[in-house]
């Protein structure tokens, strides 16, 4: 019978692993990177927080929205943490519509802290009519709303601890900002395209976004920047800051974990010697029958 | 069993109040002095740990609710208004989204564990078919809940799965229409997705109630399957034995919930569903959450689209005719050689179909799910009936009491402090 039973498993088994291979065309996987922020300890690294608002604003900030993100969340703790002061100068640089006043007309104002970040397009038809078609996406959950298949048994690995792995989206989107290449050949793109090679079908309609030295970082004592002015630390900073952005409780949430998931295993560890004592008088039982 | 109480009240008060209302004496028959078979093991204590992630569920529920707005155009933005600027309302929202998959993640161990042991037959077919019931009423929340974030996954699995109902042949359609309140999935289903989602959950306690009722009328089985024939040999009151290993086992099971909810807390979850729902876009791949996987991929593997449904609904109906399709007398698999094994094969076939329904419906995919479903519904009808006929099972134990000897084997007589380790973690 055991004969039996494996021959059953083995076919059901087979019927599984042979379906596999019939999956081509699949996603190109991002090179993985680690991130301050990966890991039951991670924490944003301000300075990259920081750079990567830079990055957003002067590049990204012309097409893509972050509505939900609000400029007094700047200055939040667990995220760029700038001063109350910056964040003042910087909403007031905004001008948001507010009213109607008496009058019943709506009119301008400078920002306050409390504004969201008003976004570039009245409507995604004008985001559409601007961009040839296409629609730029807010950033304030694209770390969270983007992923790739890890396939398996890689993502069974991506939830034990210690191998965790949640950083599927700022991977992607790192790889996305680096990964134009030339087309390869016999590859035909319409008008308004780019090749990308992490792009799912690899046509893009954003023209490469970024460029070496395009913005500029903060200085040392000598006068070099602090971290290279290229693109793929652009990348590496506004992908930080947008997992910001989409997560801004990450940190509260990671250091909570560890209080949480420690008292529960000191908990769980004095009931466990409290079972077994209570369990001794049964056993004592049975055993004088 | 029930009507084992032992509680005397003691006070002039309690004694006025037991006479006319006898609550504290159900209590305390129903939780204390409930007499639990002594060979229990660490598979018993899912019902206790699925009582807690239902009340952890509500708890949040309700709390969330205070937080959240029911509209086609404001859900999606009161969700992230809770993830942002309500105070710890990220916990609540990520306990509440993984409480889902905590909670059938208990549940499924808890059914196996009832393949397993045979706790399905005589004399408790009526708790096993209302345990059928809450399952179908979990999924059925757990369902309308997904669709509450007015994300794209919601939107197109609701726009998917109700759809199903269309494959009825006249009534189908008018059924749609009238599921969804309108011509497609729009602000009226998303209401009533609402109304019904927080009000299955107390559907789910009054059944859980009949449950541990019935429960408690006909005892719980236990790993070596036999009944109890002696009370003081074979069982041991529930409290203090069965509510402290009860209170370990959940907060164990803490520790993973909380694993999810604070390290990986969108690990089951769908990036998709960080985008607002857009009916003019439909998601690459339309996938249901983890836990409906199983039965998504029996849906997909008929060609037929009614036929589909009929299966997909029927791998859960089968269940309720369980305690009459397995013929053998013998409850628990440790006795029944063949069914043991064939266990596993079954458990691995779930599995198999839980892969294949996230996969896309395409080439062999198709075909390995064709193979599974085959043989899902081939263990219940063909395999369960005749493996009662023909295997010979295992000797034995004379008794609960046996069993318990038998697997802390030959601990000395006087050792009486619990040395004899690991009491009754394997039994």
């Amino acid at each position: 019978m055991k004969k039996t039973t494996l021959l059953i498993a083995g076919f059901l088994a087979a019927a599984v692993v042979a379906a596999v291979p019939a999956s081509a065309a699949e996603q190109v996987k991002p090179p993985r990177e680690s991130w301050s922020f990966a890991g039951p300890f991670g924490t944003f690294d301000r300075a990259q927080l920081q750079r990567g608002f830079k990055v957003y604003r002067e590049v990204c900030a012309s097409c893509h929205g972050l509505s939900r993100v609000a400029f007094r969340n700047l200055s939040q703790p667990g995220g760029p943490e700038f001063t109350e002061g910056q964040v003042k100068a910087l909403a007031a640089e905004y001008q948001i519509q507010d009213g109607p006043n008496e009058a019943g007309d709506m009119f301008e104002r400078p920002g306050r802290p409390a504004d969201h970040f008003p976004s570039p397009f009245p409507n995604e038809n004008a985001a559409r009519a601007a961009n040839g078609g296409a629609y730029p996406p807010d950033f304030s959950l694209l770390a969270k709303a983007r992923t790739y298949e890890r396939g398996f048994p890689l993502f069974i690995v991506d939830a034990i601890p210690f191998f965790e792995y949640a950083e599927h989206g700022v991977d992607y989107i790192h790889a996305l900002l680096t990964g134009y290449r030339e087309a390869p050949a016999g590859t035909t793109l319409q008008p308004g395209q780019y090749w990308n090679e992490y792009m799912p079908g690899h046509a893009i309609a954003m023209p490469p976004p970024l460029s070496d030295g395009q913005v500029e970082y903060p200085k040392d004592e000598a006068g070099n920047p602090v971290v290279p002015e290229t693109v793929d630390q652009y990348s590496r900073d506004v992908s930080a800051f947008m997992m910001w952005a989409a997560e801004p409780h990450l940190e509260a949430r990671k250091a909570m974990g560890f209080k949480v998931i420690i008292f529960l295993i000191v908990f769980a560890a004095l009931l466990y010697f409290t079972k077994k004592k209570i369990w001794a008088r049964a056993h004592a039982e049975e055993a004088h029958g | 069993m029930s009507g084992h109480s032992t509680y005397v009240p003691k006070s002039a008060v309690a004694k006025w109040f037991e006479s006319r209302l006898p609550l504290v004496g159900l209590v305390h028959s129903s939780f204390v002095a409930y007499p639990t078979p002594r060979n229990l093991n660490y598979f018993w204590t899912f019902g206790a740990i699925l009582s807690f992630m239902l009340v952890a569920q509500i708890v949040t529920g309700i709390v969330l609710v205070m937080h959240y707005t029911p509209h086609a155009t404001l859900a999606f933005s009161s969700i992230e208004h809770i993830m942002r600027d309500v105070n710890y309302g990220w916990l609540l929202r990520y306990l509440h989204a993984n409480g889902a998959s905590m909670f059938f993640i208990a549940v499924y161990i808890h059914i196996f564990r009832g393949l397993y042991y045979g706790s399905y037959k005589a004399p408790r077919e009526i708790l096993w078919i209302l345990g059928v019931i809450i399952f179908l009423l979990m999924m059925a929340t757990a369902f309308m809940g997904y669709v509450l974030p007015w994300g794209q996954m919601s939107f197109w699995g609701a726009t998917v799965i109700t759809n199903l109902f269309s494959a009825l042949p006249i009534v189908g359609e008018p059924i749609v229409t009238w599921l969804w309140g309108g011509y497609s999935v729009d602000n009226p289903t998303l209401n009533r997705f609402f109304s019904l989602h927080y009000l299955l959950p107390f559907m789910i306690v009054g059944v859980v109630a009949l449950h541990i009722w019935a429960l408690h009328v006909v005892g719980q089985n236990n790993p070596a399957g036999l009944d109890v024939k002696n009370l003081k040999k074979d069982t041991v009151p529930f409290t203090p034995y069965a509510t402290i290993k009860d209170f370990f086992a959940v907060v164990c099971f803490f520790v993973f919930f909380a694993w999810f909810v604070f390290y990986i807390p969108n690990y089951l979850g769908h990036a998709d569903n960080y985008i607002e729902a857009n009916p003019a876009v439909t998601p690459a791949h339309i996938v249901p959450e983890w836990y409906f996987l199983p039965f998504y991929a029996i849906l997909r593997a008929i060609p037929d689209k009614l036929a589909g449904v009929i299966a997909m609904f029927a791998a859960i109906a089968v269940l309720a005719f369980l305690p009459w399709l397995d013929t053998s007398r013998v409850r628990s698999a440790t006795y029944r050689p063949l069914y043991k094994q064939l266990f596993w094969v079954f458990v691995l076939c779930c599995i198999g179909l839980g892969y294949l329904g996230a996969k896309p419906p395409e080439g062999g995919y198709v075909i390995a799910s064709r193979v599974l479903t085959a043989y899902y519904f081939l263990h219940f009808i063909v395999i369960l009936p005749i493996l009662g006929l023909i295997e010979k099972p295992r000797a034995m134990p004379g008794s609960i009491a046996e069993d318990v000897l038998r697997k802390h084997g030959g601990a000395p007589v006087g050792l009486a402090s619990g040395a004899s380790a690991e009491p009754n973690s394997k039994g």
